[in-house]
């Protein structure tokens, strides 16, 4: 039993509260020190994928108590990918949201961005159902007050709405927890995943409402149709280093889904056998078409983005929704590239957005690196929009691939393909705006006087961007070594009894 | 009892959901907390209802034990909803202060024309 497993939830839950008490004066002894966290979580995120890459599932057991009753954290490819995916963006955000001062226009920015962290891993980490709604709500709480930071009118009132959104997802999260534990007698992902199967189909009217209720729960927080309301008003109101965080945010909604209904609910299982992926689907589809509407309609540049999350959202979620593990490793890759690639849009927003009167799509005076935006805006677009020769190309392409069965072919290739569509003119309408017609107009003068042009940006403004850029082309470049990762985690995830077993071993003795 | 249990939660998540719905601050707060509520005895009947027995093995004699484990989920529920209660109370506070309303919705004019400033 290695320690590794449980320290990317450890050091951030013991760095926060010593950020918060100790440095809520110091801004810059508060940013060594979350740096120093976060990179220290990078190391340990690497680490547990060099654990994970040979396929052993690892398990540690809190407090040495045997699996199905203490509380276990499982390491396997999945989680591994996962947690590495969390540092890696978080240290880019962290970076972007100190060059740019976000982190000192409101109060513990750091301490905040460390337990939102903690939580985030620990989600990605737990094997015990309970455990992972207290984690659920650990970066859920941390988001409140991040999703708030800084203030102001607009922001606070979508901050309530988040709240309010996310809390009766908790309840129902409770109710569905309740519901599971009433008709098996167990929580641990593994430990369900056995017993589940043995339910006979006739008897399993409470498991099945169990499983479409955490489906709900876990939609919420993956933005899918119908409850995907609360997250062009949320993201578009975040700070924007704040929203580029919050494109894990999503994926841990996925994960759950992939994770739970996968494991426990998985094919085979005769109590809710198709029935999860003949809601997913359709909802995953409607969810395509909403966020692509949405990047066409959009006025202004931060909910066009958050709509386009939307639909990236969709796409995802129509490849989980095959529940094949061809079609799994396609969505892990689109995950990764849509987390990298929201992320850019985000930061480059920010940049963008600083420098201007507000983040209208309407022409204004061009900045004064009008070009090197441009490039950075429509470099992450392609990207998002999924064009080659970015990621975002070969994702769809995989995606598409994968969803070639005769009943589902027509829907999910006319959605991602004509969302793609849409998603192009919406972004390229949106560029054209912000950066070619605006060089057309001059910077008003008044009385004489040009006025000031906005400050330029500085190098370490820019670097974070061009971090998540360069995550984007490397995933590009080394998509056959990374497709044939995914392509094992996603056959270790299905390997549902080599999980049980692995879980539910006995403790040897010492 | 058990249809006295069953009916307290279905009338404790039909009004909390009822407030719920009323996309005010302080309904609201009040409809989560029902609904917390009602989940958290929810919870604790999920491992079946028992009078008069201990959550605790005994060692010395055959007497019955009633389920500990949902009585240990429910501790953190109830830890969790209300700590997520203090949040909502003063989010909705300063949201208060900041817009000068209690209106939970946002209006699509409000997001078009307020904050392009």
């Amino acid at each position: 039993m290695s320690h590794w497993i449980i320290l990317p939830v450890v050091l951030p839950a013991m760095l926060a509260p010593i950020i918060g008490f100790m440095m809520r004066h110091d801004i810059v002894l508060a940013r060594v020190t979350s740096t120093f966290g976060t990179v220290l979580l990078l190391g340990i995120s690497f680490v547990l994928l060099g654990m994970a890459m040979d396929g052993t599932t690892h398990i540690y057991r809190l407090g040495d108590w045997p699996a199905p009753f203490g509380i276990v954290l499982v390491l396997d490819r999945l989680s591994a990918l996962m947690v590495t995916l969390t540092a890696t963006l978080a240290l880019m955000v962290l970076l972007h949201a100190m060059a740019t001062g976000w982190d000192d226009r409101g109060k513990h920015f750091h301490a905040l961005f460390q337990f939102q962290l903690m939580g985030i891993c620990g989600a990605f980490l737990t094997g015990d159902i309970f455990n992972l709604f207290v984690f659920f709500e650990i970066l859920l709480i941390a988001s409140y007050g991040l999703m708030i930071h800084s203030g102001g009118r607009e922001r606070m009132r979508a901050g309530l709405q988040y709240v309010v959104m996310n809390l009766a997802g908790s309840t129902l999260f409770l109710f569905a927890l309740g519901t599971l534990y009433a008709s098996t007698g167990t929580l641990n992902i593994a430990d369900l995943a056995a017993k589940i199967p043995e339910i006979p189909a006739d008897e399993a009217g409470l498991v099945r409402v169990a499983a479409m209720l955490l489906m709900i729960v876990f939609a919420v927080k993956a933005a899918l149709f119908p409850v995907q309301f609360w997250l062009p008003a949320t993201y578009s109101n975040a700070p924007a280093p704040v929203a580029a965080l919050f494109a894990i945010m999503t994926k841990v909604g996925a994960y759950a889904i992939l994770r739970v209904h996968t494991v426990v609910f998985g094919p085979g299982v005769a109590g809710t056998e198709g029935m999860i992926d003949a809601w997913l689907f359709p909802a995953a589809i409607v969810t395509i078409a909403l966020g692509s509407i949405g990047v066409l309609g959009a006025k202004r540049l931060m909910p066009l983005i958050s709509f386009s999350v939307v639909g990236s959202m969709g796409t995802l979620l129509v490849a989980v929704a095959a529940f094949s593990p061809v079609a799994t490793t396609a969505a892990l890759y689109y995950m990764v590239h849509s987390t990298f690639a929201a992320a850019c849009l985000f930061l480059i927003a920010d940049l963008v957005v600083s420098r201007r009167n507000g983040d209208s799509l309407t022409p204004t005076f061009a900045t004064l690196q009008n070009g090197l935006f441009a490039a950075i805006f429509f470099a992450a677009a392609i990207a998002m929009a999924g064009m080659p020769p970015l990621s975002g190309f070969l994702g769809k392409l995989l995606v598409l691939d994968a969803l070639r069965a005769p009943d589902v072919i027509v829907w999910a290739w006319t959605a991602i393909l004509v969302g793609s569509l849409l998603t192009i003119v919406g972004f390229a309408r949106a560029g054209s705006a912000l950066f070619w017609k605006s060089t057309a107009i001059a910077a008003p003068e008044v009385a004489g006087d040009p006025v000031e042009p906005p400050s330029q940006a500085n190098v370490a403004e820019v670097t974070p961007v061009m971090l998540t850029l360069a995550v984007l082309v490397a995933l590009s470049v080394f998509a056959g070594p990374v497709a044939s990762y995914l392509e094992q985690t996603s056959n270790q995830l299905f390997d549902r009894s080599g999980y049980i077993s692995a879980v539910l071993a006995p403790v040897e003795e010492r | 009892m058990e249809f006295l249990v069953a009916s307290a939660i279905g009338t404790m998540t039909a009004g909390g959901v009822y407030l719920l719905l009323r996309l005010r601050t302080f309904p609201v707060i009040l409809g989560l907390a029902l609904l917390s509520y009602a989940v958290n005895v929810f919870i604790f009947s999920s491992g079946r209802l028992a009078i008069d027995m201990s959550p605790i093995l005994s060692k010395y004699g055959e007497a019955s034990y009633t389920d500990p484990l949902p009585q240990a989920l429910v501790l953190t529920a109830i830890v969790i909803s209300f700590g997520m209660t203090a949040v909502l109370v003063m989010i909705s506070l300063g949201a208060f202060l900041e817009a000068d309303s209690d209106a939970i919705d946002i209006d699509q004019t409000d997001l078009d024309e307020d904050s392009a400033k």
